[in-house]
């Protein structure tokens, strides 16, 4: 049992004085997957067929796997902003919390990383 | 492991029913939450039938009256009866709001109401306010300068600038708006919620306060601040049609123009 008044629980440890590096980035990341979100859905509306070949060209063009970089990089940094965001709402047991953010970062960077290496694969390959 | 069911004190049973008088000219049907800390059990809600032919027009008005000629049991906070003191804040028909500026005529059929969302209940519709107070003690609600007075005479403000706080010094700490967050029901421990975030915004606006910047800095934290996920719940909740929601996006909009 702790006897601490109301005002000392409320005072907790402090401000954590971050916050705002977070909330910028949640919106920079947001804003930038409006264009990238746009050219994804215009580039697939490209091709007649989406095939293999066709894909595998579409990836291939410059222009298209620098896009596709930049939106797998801000969707995951975005959807990784958003799930820690979550388990922090409504995960309240401290060694859950710690191991659910954990694997979130883990898991958002090796989706990240793995998608972008697939990318440049592709980039880089031989003409399908 | 994961809970399926509400705990006990979670889930209300169907309780006593107290008809009308006969001769009872405009029967409305009011249920309300009753629980006893003491004893008798999980809470349950009652059914009272109040004539409004002989009864105020007002939510509270028919409370009184239940407490008065039905069931002198039931427990609710009130005093001012003109939406000023915040005292009879509960959940009428759904939604936060103070039972004395709250008509019973708003609603059709039956009138449920409910103590504040999400707070431990004290007695029936009374709930613990303690935790939402030293919330707003904790953003210090006060002026702090540095500059000493003026010695002839008060500090002074501009007409434009008392007007920026006009609206949030209305505020009567009712509580409607932070137990209307969803985001304040899953945090009331380390997020400010609206209410005591409002207040925050209404010294940090004072022309005449010198310590914004510490203010900010108190402010800046993933939970006492950045909890809020723009529901905006609390501005559709507030009884004096005040704006939280936007006084806290004010208050992260500073937090991010001090760094650029």
């Amino acid at each position: 049992m702790r006897l601490v008044s109301p005002l000392n629980r409320v005072l907790g440890l402090g401000s954590a004085k971050t916050g705002v590096e977070h909330w910028w980035a949640q919106r920079l990341t947001a804003v930038a997957l409006i264009p990238l979100g746009l050219w994804f859905a215009v580039a697939l509306a490209g091709p007649d067929d989406l095939n293999y070949a066709a894909v595998v060209a579409l990836i291939q063009a410059p222009f298209n796997s620098v896009m596709l970089i930049l939106a797998l990089f801000a969707l995951s940094y975005h959807s990784h902003l958003g799930v820690q965001m979550v388990i922090e709402d409504y995960v309240h047991t401290p060694a859950v919390k710690i191991f659910s953010l954990v694997a979130a970062f883990f898991a958002h960077v090796a989706v990240a990383v793995a998608g972008i290496f697939a990318v440049l694969k592709v980039a880089f390959g031989a003409a399908a | 492991m994961a809970q399926f069911r509400l705990p006990v004190n979670s889930r209300v049973k169907p309780g006593k029913t107290h008809p009308a008088a006969g001769g009872a000219g405009n029967p409305r049907t009011f249920k309300v939450y009753r629980y006893d800390p003491d004893g008798d059990g999980p809470p349950r809600l009652d059914t009272y039938e109040v004539d409004m032919d002989a009864c105020g027009p007002m939510v509270l008005d028919a409370l009184i009256k239940i407490k008065d000629e039905i069931d002198p049991t039931l427990t609710f906070r009130r005093s001012c009866r003109e939406g000023i003191c915040g005292s009879c804040s509960m959940n009428i028909g759904g939604a936060n709001t103070l039972a004395c500026t709250k008509a019973v005529d708003d609603f059709r059929g039956t009138l449920k109401i409910y103590p504040l969302p999400h707070m431990p209940v004290v007695k029936d519709l009374v709930t613990d306010l303690t935790n939402f107070y030293a919330q707003y003690a904790s953003i210090q609600p006060w002026l702090e300068t540095r500059t000493p007075p003026p010695p002839d005479r008060e500090r002074l403000q501009s007409r434009e600038d008392q007007e920026k706080i006009d609206l949030p010094s209305a505020c009567i700490l009712c509580a409607c708006c932070s137990t209307a967050c969803p985001s304040y029901w899953w945090n009331p421990d380390r997020y400010l919620g609206p209410a005591a975030l409002l207040q925050a915004w209404r010294w940090i606006v004072d022309s005449r306060d010198e310590h914004t910047g510490e203010r900010l800095d108190a402010l800046e934290d993933p939970f006492r601040l950045y909890r809020c996920h723009t529901i905006l719940n609390c501005t559709e909740a507030c009884p004096k049609d005040l704006n939280p929601g936007k006084a806290i996006a004010q208050i992260k909009k500073l937090i991010a123009e001090r760094r650029h």
